[in-house]
């Protein structure tokens, strides 16, 4: 066994081109590690990843008899796994290796050559002295739920819903809205093609609705999941529609007749809908919901219009919230994102003039079904002759946000196309920082807009005002601006401010993250796994992100996350086994007197009291190796598999030395 | 105080932020000096507070415990029992005559940035309280 054997390290430093060489004197950490005890034989190699990087450990593993492995490299998030199956591939237990990071932490972060060497050598003995210690672990295998929860129902909730559902696996589709469609459902147009939004969404919506595998869950929240990859339980809160929608045949009469007028959220507040309502007529269900904050019934007790009028007897007004359990494999996260308020920017005069409008008010404004039926029009009615767009509101701003939102250069050239193409004479400004113009058919889209007669001035918007100077800025939004090709300071009235304001994470982001464990980014967005290699992975294994709540992201590229979410979570279930770290803890029954410590400050609740033996009991499968228990308990009983004492203590004496 | 004296610190980073954070410095490229030397850990949680002793006593000159922030712990509140153990091993460590010489800091997977500025500052605030007086014993 490993155990009793004499150890025979290997230790192998990498070069990684001169990503470490070019800092690291590699030659000198070989020499050293060379010598330190039980090492048999020290290397190094350019890409210790490589093919033949790898070999190198094998055959020693082969011919020189190694048990124990250390490769110097960069950080093990990055190639602890392929190392380990190096090892596995040659017979050695792949617990028997330890990493030493001196890339990440080492060659990329100090300069001085004779330091960083130093720091690497004592990084290396630390990983010797620690693999030394190590024991065999053995990886446990656990089964696959063949199901999929989906979380958003936006475009990327929908592809990847439809993806898995169509592979054969069952899918919730939990959305929070009475409908699904998200985002896409609210644009006339998109870019650069100008297919007609809900043209090509609204088939796709339909198919969720109808496929056998979805059971679709509008106005539904996730409230809590438990359970590890492969086996989550989630709980759903179903909210009460007061519509039951197995009879409800989507008539629309409720909503005819519902006396009670409210802004519509759908239509950005531009126009109204009822106390009872489905948020756009092509919604999916088509089943309304009655909003119990507005209407007469639940606020003041009377008028039961709806009840009436109902022919089928739909509306029940008693009806209460669900919860619902369902265990899924995988779970896949597409809350997407809001907009930009752009209130907080005083000097643009939005919410203080009505004629400054979001993007996405805009966007409904153009709508055929939205509130002025497709027509461009000031709040007084007429048509508006000139017309300014500004980019980068909330974008690119340091007081807000750093970023750049992706999609509103793009939006904006749509929307000045949508303006020439229904008022052929107005007048349009685009005020731009940078075009940014990346993707498939957008410069030639932006080449375009150029030639439809718009007029892009490069500079930032200083104020929005209808503060007139001259005669002609009278009764006009005055737009002060530096044109910085010019070089000059400018004012140029016009009727009408479309204001590109930002993408940015939702307001429950923090929140959903919690329920999910996942882990924001610096700009409040999910975290991936990794930005190029595990763009929809998370540090969760078996939750997935895909789409706008990652990023900000257009159309094309959340359809396509959207696909790669469902790819992982397939492939997850078609593997049909997880593997369970083997990091838990293993309790000494001689030794606990179980006093409860450790089963106090267990998170997952995978620690019990045995009463009548009096020692503390451990649920693996629940485990998540965290070791809260082991750094609690007064009597060291419970030894951490893979990070045991005598490995970590090896490690820190070396270190402290 | 040793002349060039170059305090020895020893970093117990959690691995879903601190470990992440570090690596982020790296991929960034933001430089900071090479006093400290990093045990990778599950959590902040994992710390046992004889680790902690057991670095001083082996005659490092300062302790970085990093975590998830508050609320971020990937095991809900690993963090927060870390926290606990740092105000008691504080006093111990005062008593001791080795106060100043842990820190306790809340690095996130994408402050890469912020590490380097703790350890930075850490290593300062280490070169004038000098070596570990327990090193100095052991001359």
């Amino acid at each position: 066994m490993e155990g009793v054997e004499k150890p025979r390290i290997g230790v192998y430093i990498c070069h990684c081109g001169t990503n470490i060489a070019g800092v690291v004197n590699v030659k000198e950490v070989v020499r050293f590690a060379s010598k330190l005890r039980d090492v048999e034989v020290a290397r190094d190699y350019t890409y210790m990843c490589s093919n033949p990087g790898q070999e190198l450990i094998k055959r020693d593993i082969w011919e020189l008899g190694v048990n124990r492995v250390v490769v110097a490299s960069c950080s093990p998030s990055l190639h602890e796994k392929t190392f380990m199956g190096t090892c596995e591939e040659a017979g050695l237990n792949p617990f028997l290796f330890q990493m030493a990071n001196i890339r990440e932490q080492v060659s990329w972060v100090h300069e001085n050559s004779f330091e960083a060497t130093e720091k690497a050598k004592k990084l290396v003995e630390a990983a010797v002295n620690r693999v030394r210690n190590h024991e065999s672990l053995h990886i446990k295998k656990l089964g696959v739920v063949p199901a999929v929860l989906v979380v958003g129902g936006g475009i990327t909730g929908i592809e990847a819903a439809l993806k898995v559902a169509n592979s054969g696996k069952k899918v919730y589709l939990v959305e929070r809205e009475p409908s699904i469609g998200g985002h896409m459902a609210q644009l006339d147009k998109t870019f650069p093609t100008l297919d007609c939004s809900s043209c090509i969404l609204t088939p796709k919506m339909v198919e969720v609705g109808q496929h056998e595998n979805i059971e679709l869950l509008t106005y539904s929240e996730v409230l809590g999941v438990s359970g590890f990859p492969g086996n989550f339980k989630v709980k759903i809160k179903r909210k009460a529609r007061h519509v039951d929608m197995d009879k409800c045949t989507g008539c629309g009469l409720c909503q005819e007749k519902c006396p009670t007028r409210v802004p519509s959220e759908f239509n950005c507040g531009l126009g109204v809908r009822k106390a009872i309502y489905t948020p756009f007529p092509q919604a999916v269900p088509n089943v309304p919901v009655i909003d119990t904050e507005h209407c007469l019934h639940f606020t003041k007790g009377v008028c039961g219009v709806c009840e009436r009028v109902c022919p089928v007897k739909a509306i029940n007004y008693e009806q209460l919230d669900e919860t619902l359990e369902v265990e899924v494999g995988a779970i896949i996260i597409a809350t997407g994102f809001e907009v930009f308020n752009p209130s907080v920017m005083t000097h643009f005069g939005y919410g203080k003039y009505e004629n400054v409008l979001t993007g996405l008010e805009f966007e409904r404004m153009c709508s055929p079904s939205g509130p002025t039926g497709g027509k461009i029009l000031l709040r007084n009615g007429r048509e508006p002759g000139r017309i300014a767009i500004i980019h980068c509101v909330g974008s690119r701003d340091e007081n807000y946000h750093e970023y750049c939102s992706r999609v509103c250069c793009m939006y904006s050239m749509k929307h000045a196309h949508l303006i020439r193409e229904k008022l052929p004479n107005a007048k349009i400004y685009e005020f731009y920082i940078d075009i940014r113009a990346f993707g498939k058919g957008y410069e030639e889209f932006f080449n375009r807009v150029l030639m439809e007669g718009v007029t892009f001035i490069r500079g930032k918007v200083a104020e929005v005002t209808d503060y007139a100077e001259s005669p002609e800025e009278e009764g006009k939004l005055i737009v002060k601006f530096e044109d910085t090709l010019l070089g000059l300071v400018r004012r140029l009235p016009v009727d009408m401010v479309i204001l590109a304001v930002a993408v940015e994470p939702r307001k429950d982001a923090e929140e959903v993250a919690k329920i999910f464990g996942l882990s924001l980014s610096g700009d409040g967005f999910f975290l991936e796994k990794h930005p190029k290699l595990a763009p929809v992975g998370t540090s969760v294994e078996g939750v997935f992100v895909a789409g706008a709540c990652q990023g900000p992201k257009d159309i094309p590229d959340s359809v396509a996350q959207g696909s790669a979410a469902a790819a992982e979570a397939i492939s997850l279930i078609d593997r049909g086994e997880v593997e369970i770290e083997p990091f838990t803890p293993e309790i000494d029954e001689n030794i606990c007197v179980g006093c409860g410590r450790c089963i106090a400050v267990c998170p997952q609740e995978a620690l019990t009291l045995d009463e009548e033996r009096k020692v503390a009991v451990l649920e693996e499968a629940f485990c998540k190796g965290c070791g809260m228990c082991v750094a609690s308990c007064p009597s060291q009983a419970i030894t951490h598999k893979g990070y045991t004492a005598r490995e970590l203590l090896a490690e820190i004496d070396t270190l402290a030395g | 105080m040793e002349r060039g004296f170059n305090p020895n610190i020893i970093g117990f980073l959690c691995q879903w932020c601190a470990y992440a954070g570090a690596d982020l410095a790296g991929t960034s490229r933001v430089k900071y000096p090479s006093n400290i030397k990093i045990v990778r850990l599950p959590c902040t949680g994992r710390v046992d507070p004889v680790y902690v002793l057991r670095a001083f006593l082996g005659g490092a000159d300062g302790v970085l415990v990093a975590g998830c922030h508050p609320g971020d712990c990937h095991y809900k509140r690993g963090n927060y029992l870390m926290s606990q153990r740092y105000m008691v091993l504080q006093r111990i460590l005062d008593i001791l005559g080795l106060g100043g010489r842990l820190k306790l800091e809340w690095v996130s997977a994408s402050e890469g940035g912020k590490f380097a500025e703790v350890v930075k500052g850490f290593v300062e605030e280490l070169k004038s309280l000098g070596p570990n007086p327990i090193r100095e014993l052991g001359k």
